[in-house]
């Protein structure tokens, strides 16, 4: 059932759009943190010891692929191709789960260097900004696999493609949030 | 259904433009690390990757989320927090003396 706002906009998408707006402001509060102590830690290791410049480039590659599947999952929706929408959701939630293996990799490789939440300021925001957005990741690729589930249970046509595309609204503000994060983060240091 | 909300449900890019997005996207990408191992970019690096970083950023909410397309209600919603997020963000820096006039 569709809700239409008196501006004759649906509610739904309206209400995700202004979730999507304070998420700005939740990640905005941790990106400050993180650049506000940044250089203040009294000891190692530093982001220039720990960071891995060339894994998280092919990370960011592996996000950004999965922010193009979900576009092309959210046409397939639209124009009722049953095959390809499962494809491509299949394939944004595989490649946002890729992504977060990823994370893991990075996080357990830094505690096995000495990088834990509680070593530094640099530990601490860091792991914080981070972990949230894959935190958030987490989520979406859930979110993902419950729309392939309603799609394998035929309750995924083109008339639920809104669903798909608030599903996508989210899954691409957690893609520029990792933008800004991977030059914030990793590339100015 | 309005006008506006059927024109809600149209406005969306084609295949060829998500393949092009997606294009510019992996070389602004490549570009960004590419910059970040060039010695001789170290005096600009932080201009030239914020400048590709906003690029990127403006790319995908543009195209992806579609709002070069939608309603100019869902980029009114989604600017204004960001511009305060970004404002917030910029006060705090000068707030802890990260940046230093004069």
């Amino acid at each position: 059932m569709t809700h239409y706002t008196a501006t004759g906009l649906d509610s739904r998408k309206l209400a995700f759009w202004a979730f999507i707006g304070s998420e700005c402001l939740l990640f905005g509060s941790l990106i400050s943190t993180y650049l506000v102590y940044k250089g203040r830690s009294v000891r190692g290791p530093t982001p220039q010891e720990i960071l891995n410049i060339p894994l998280t480039s092919v990370s960011t590659f592996v996000l950004l692929t999965s922010s193009l599947a979900m576009v092309l999952a959210l046409a397939a929706v639209a124009r009722g191709d049953k095959l390809w929408s499962r494809v491509w959701l299949f394939s944004t939630a595989f490649l946002g789960s890729i992504f977060l293996g990823f994370q893991a990799y990075e996080f357990t490789e830094f505690v096995h260097n000495g990088l834990t939440i509680t070593t530094n300021l640099f530990g601490s925001t860091f792991y914080t900004l981070t972990g949230t957005h894959g935190a958030h990741v987490a989520v979406g690729v859930i979110w993902l696999l419950t729309l392939l589930v309603r799609s394998f249970q035929g309750k995924l046509g083109p008339d639920k493609a809104l669903n798909v595309e608030i599903a996508g609204l989210y899954w691409h503000f957690v893609d520029v949030v990792w933008i800004v994060i991977f030059t914030v983060v990793y590339l100015i240091q | 259904m309005s006008d506006t909300a059927r024109h809600e449900h149209q406005g969306h890019a084609s295949t060829g433009t998500y393949l092009a997005v997606a294009a510019v996207l992996t070389i602004i990408t490549l570009v960004e690390v590419g910059v970040f191992y060039v010695p001789a970019f170290q005096p600009v690096l932080v201009p030239i990757l914020l400048v590709l970083s906003a690029a990127k950023f403006a790319l995908v909410v543009m195209f992806y989320m579609h709002l070069k397309f939608d309603h100019r209600l869902f980029t009114l919603i989604f600017s204004l927090p960001l511009l305060l997020a970004l404002g917030v963000a910029i006060a705090l820096l000068f707030l802890f003396g990260a940046f230093v006039l004069g």
